[in-house]
């Protein structure tokens, strides 16, 4: 009996034990019918080859293991970065359930939104009356100060209206006539989560800034984050960068205080925010960066056309790309650059110089948003890394395009190629085929680590298998740091479990590297 | 063994008029309905023991925008009847969302080698763009099937899960299914769990049985010789090995576990179902359609069993063995006695720890009533329970577990669970991750127990020691004694207990 009350063991262990291995095996053999072992190894061994690359890559309708997700899932993330909202998802309710036990998985945290529980009755006669009662409802229950609408796929199939059901409502006075209702279409057969999440934050400016006059204010700035599994830390370091060079700002959704409340016996439904008299006076802004470009091509166009200036960065990570952003937020603001950062950026500077040997000419895959696979090629390259795959199953050609020219800017992007529309099964060929150190995603990289043996370097949301990496910052002088370490550690690692044999390997198995 | 305790009904009762205060007048109206506390019935089960009642409301729409927690049709079919059968490729046919979300989330367990025979923990998906709502899916849905089929040429079948769009745009995935099948010799078949079908996941549940019946059983020629012991368990979804630890059991007892549903199961497993002599079924709610058409179409009876915590798996195993008569009965026993020592042991080690804890359960299935026992045999007391997408049935079940005063919640909304949960202030709260994270804030201890919390298995005896192991970790951890700052007025009792 392989069980005990003195060392419990659960399954990673239990079911090695050879009570259990002899079960499964004879399971196996009587009851499944599986292939013969010969040919599931050949079929194996024949994924590893060029001409099943080639086959993976001709697909054209079959999509597996995508890297990215749907319209509404960015919305709901959007709307967690303002004051006391709550997202409402208009359309079917197993949508919401997803959304927010996929975002509690990424960051430990609790995850509110609520859904007008659309059935086949409403899918017949459209949604309405679920949007009158779910509004009533959720304004009731719980005490909101602004409620965000989007959509799932099934609403926006049957074609319900939001803007004209939402005035219904507050006509049936589901909520107060003056109550904040922004909302966006979101049809999940659209773009994705990026896009979910730029019509959000459009809607909210929308919302707040039509017909409102524009008084503009020299030199502030509006920064809006972009869909960010590391906005907990991300936008806190980027606010002490801000705030030490003294520049007036406002965060357009900051979800990192609401992805980040404290445990000391008391349920905080709604945590920080943009406050929405911020988000009001944010019209008057002289301008509003983004930090992910492909996160808000419609917001930013918007922006525009209310007579903001504009400027849009890919995930400001690493050295070049801190010192552009700050530098754009310098000559904005008029404030200069203090010696204090200059230090910082000479800290991450000195930290890639220490350790440059063990970074020159290592070969990367990066997977995942198309700002943040542009931020890390940009960074790999700093540190001496070679980008060989970069993919974007959201990537559109735009992106690709400059992608290859970012590739082509420096020798160490020569041999980089570029994936827009590929999923990670496409990735798992590109792995076998051209064979790269490492790879750089988010959890969903684990397969691929486990069938091509590449180290996965976890920096992109979701990660569902680690804790509490999205609560340290990535971009900044500071951030850059963290990912620098987090790529050596891996090598580091690597390098020591390759030599830990005793008496075989272990002459390798250096005290100092 | 079962502990004698009876809860603070007034509490509860007065806990449900709070929570119903706050809602609009028809909302209200309508959320009062699930929520009850169990009172002392005047039905008597087999042994002559009192049951209580626990009537609610159940299976019904949820309330627009009051934060419900169940799922959909998609979820129970995909996520949970047909998603766990390995050697298929499920194909989550719409947008991208919903196989996205649902991807390796349910834990499982098979062996297999994935992406070459096993497809479980993969995300297939057509992922609709605009031109196919517009232009209909059809045309796609073929070459996604035949890149399968180039791609992955060892699957054995191939299952389409229809998200919420298909029905909406008139897709006949049927036509298709039934094409392709046709060219490939192989199985496929076609799921209509549109996510906006019925009020929750079960209606995937039913409709996943029904394509069972309906695209696989008599399909193929089985070529099986059926012994006088083979049983079939279903609704047992192997999550984090639980379908191990029960077949070891059932297999130390003599009997031949001929298929599993559908954890760990291959399609064979599956069509060999109608040769069994007996359908053990676990989970009821997800699986009693299927029992219930091979009992009338091919005659095989089903029972229903619980291998949640030794009470209950002992009950179980012996009213099994009862089914096929001495020489099982005479091996069922011998198991029991075998296992004796490891129960013992657990219960001593762990008993003193949790003894006279207090739970609220808030899960789906089967688990709101059959964890209850497994709880009590450590000593712990159940204070509230609920399902989120049972039906009457299974409140009626309930009625044999739950006690006198019990706090009784259908389709509980995100705000009644808070208001429980702070106003009893449970020393564990047992629900999913949307759940988790609000509870521990609180400072209550909390266990996941749709996934085990990334452990498990809890089924059987090797599962009970995991999950005693489990609930005592969770309830004496230190943590929960660091929420208050020394500066401030302390708010909670000291808890933790080192581990031995």
């Amino acid at each position: 009996m392989p069980q005990s009350a003195e060392k419990v063991l659960d399954h990673a262990p239990l079911f090695r034990e050879p009570e259990y291995s002899k079960m499964l095996a004879e399971k196996k053999l009587n009851f499944e019918c599986p292939h013969p072992d010969q040919i599931v190894t050949d079929q194996r061994e024949y994924t590893k080859t060029w001409e099943y690359r080639d086959k993976n890559l001709a697909r054209e309708a079959l999509v597996v293991n995508p890297a990215k997700a749907c319209q509404p899932l960015g919305a709901v993330f959007a709307a967690a970065g303002f004051e006391r909202t709550m997202s409402f998802v208009h359309g079917s309710q197993g949508c919401v359930a997803y959304y927010r036990s996929h975002l509690s998985r990424h960051f430990k945290e609790p995850s509110s939104a609520v859904s007008s529980s659309m059935t086949e009755d409403a899918a017949v006669f459209g949604g309405l009356k679920n949007m009158v009662d779910g509004l009533a409802n959720t304004y009731a229950l719980y005490d909101p100060k602004m409620i965000a609408v989007s959509t799932t796929c099934m609403a926006e199939v049957i074609g319900d209206d939001l803007h004209g059901f939402i005035e219904n409502a507050k006509n049936e006075g589901s909520v107060p006539a003056d109550f904040d209702v922004p909302f966006a279409h979101t049809p999940a057969f659209v773009g994705s989560h990026v896009d979910g999440y730029d019509v959000m934050v459009k809607g909210v400016l929308e919302h707040f800034w039509k017909g409102q006059e524009r008084k503009e204010t020299a030199g502030t700035i509006n920064i809006i984050p972009g869909f960010d599994g590391f906005c907990v830390g991300n936008n806190r370091e980027l606010k002490r960068l801000l705030d030490l060079m003294g520049v007036s700002y406002t965060f357009i959704q900051d979800a990192s205080d609401q992805f980040d409340t404290p445990s000391d016996g008391m349920y905080r439904m709604y945590d920080g925010g943009t406050m929405l008299k911020d988000v009001k006076a944010a019209l008057h802004a002289e301008a509003t960066l983004s930090l992910q470009h492909y996160n808000t091509r419609k917001t930013l166009e918007y922006c525009n056309e209310v007579g903001q200036a504009t400027a849009s960065f890919h995930y400001p990570l690493g050295v070049q790309a801190t010192d552009e952003f700050l530098m754009k937020v310098s000559e904005i603001s008029g404030k200069d650059i203090p010696t204090a950062i200059g230090m910082e950026r000479g800290r991450l500077v000195d930290a890639m110089a220490d350790s440059q040997a063990w970074l020159h000419g290592k070969k990367y895959a990066i997977y995942g948003d198309p700002d943040f696979v542009y931020a890390v090629a940009r960074f790999v390259m700093e540190t001496g890394g070679e980008p060989i795959h970069c993919l974007a199953t959201n990537g559109t050609p735009a992106w690709e395009a400059e992608m290859k020219e970012l590739l082509q800017s420096s020798p160490f992007g020569k041999d980089g190629q570029v994936w827009a529309g590929k999923d990670l099964w496409a990735m798992r060929s590109l792995l076998f085929t051209e064979p790269v150190d490492l790879l750089i995603g988010n959890s969903y990289g684990k397969y691929l680590e486990r069938d091509t043996d590449t180290p996965l370097i976890r920096l992109m949301f979701p990660i569902f298998d680690r804790h509490h990496h999205h609560r340290f910052p990535l971009m900044g002088y500071q951030g850059g740091l963290r990912v620098l370490t987090t790529i050596l550690d891996k090598i580091f690692d690597k390098l020591d479990r390759e030599t830990i044999k005793v008496g075989v390997t272990d002459y390798s198995y250096d005290l100092t590297r | 063994m079962s502990l004698d305790y009876e809860n603070d009904g007034a509490l509860h009762e007065e806990l449900i008029k709070q929570v119903l205060s706050q809602y609009p007048d028809k909302a209200a109206k309508r959320r009062k309905k699930h929520l009850s506390v169990a009172t002392n019935g005047h039905e008597a089960d087999e042994d002559g023991e009192a049951l209580s009642e626990c009537s609610v409301k159940s299976n019904i729409k949820s309330i627009p925008g009051v934060m419900t927690i169940r799922g959909c049709a998609y979820a129970g079919s995909k996520g949970v009847v047909w998603g766990p059968i390995k050697d298929m490729v499920h194909i989550s046919h719409g947008p991208v969302g919903c196989g996205q979300y649902s991807w390796s989330q349910r834990r499982n367990y098979y062996v297999g080698t994935t992406g070459i025979d096993s497809f479980v923990t993969l995300q297939f998906t057509s992922d609709f763009q605009e031109k196919d709502i517009v232009f209909g899916g059809d045309k796609k849905l073929e070459k996604v099937i035949d890149e399968i089929e180039e791609l992955f040429p060892l699957n054995n079948g191939i299952s389409v899960q229809s998200e919420c769009p298909i029905g909406l745009i008139g897709d006949d995935i049927e036509a298709v299914s039934r094409k392709k099948a046709k060219e490939n010799e192989k199985t496929i078949v076609p799921v209509r769990c549109e996510g906006f079908r019925g009020v929750s996941q079960s209606l995937g549940h039913h409709i996943a049985n029904d394509s069972i019946r309906d695209w696989v059983f008599d399909k193929t020629e089985v070529e099986f010789e059926a012994g006088r012991y083979d049983v079939n368990v279903i609704g047992d979804y192997n999550i984090g090995g639980d379908a191990w630890a029960t077949r070891i059991l059932l297999e130390e007892v003599g009997l031949r576990v001929v298929g599993n549903w559908s954890g760990d199961a291959t399609l064979a497993e599956v069509e060999r179902a109608p040769k069994a002599k007996l359908n053990l079924i676990h989970c009821y709610r997800s699986m009693n359609y299927i029992c219930r058409h091979m009992e009338e179409k091919y005659g095989i009876p089903w029972m229903e069993y619980n291998f949640f915590g030794p009470s209950q798996i002992e009950a179980s195993l012996r009213k099994i063995a009862k089914h096929f008569g001495p020489t099982i009965e005479d091996r069922t026993e011998a198991v029991i006695a075998k296992y004796r020592p490891l129960v013992d042991a657990v219960v001593d080690k762990y008993w003193p720890r949790l003894e006279g804890k207090t739970v609220m359960l808030y899960v789906g299935g089967l688990r709101p009533r059959h964890v209850i026992t497994a709880y009590e045999d450590l000593g712990m007391v159940i204070v509230g329970t609920g399902y989120e997408f049972a039906h009457n049935d299974d409140y009626q079940r309930t009625g044999h577990y739950v006690k006198n005063g019990t706090l009784i919640y259908d389709d509980v909304t995100g705000y009644e669970l808070e208001k429980f949960i702070e106003g009893v202030r449970p020393d564990l709260v047992g629900s999913g991750i949307k759940e988790k994270y609000p509870v521990q804030k609180m400072g209550i201890p909390f266990r996941q127990m749709h996934s085990w919390d990334y452990s498990g298995p809890y089924h059987g005896y090797d599962g009970f020691a995991i999950f005693a192991r489990d609930m005592d970790l969770a309830i004496n951890n230190p943590v929960w004694d660091l929420y208050d700052a020394p500066w401030k007025k302390k708010a909670l009792p000291p808890m933790a207990v080192a581990a031995e």
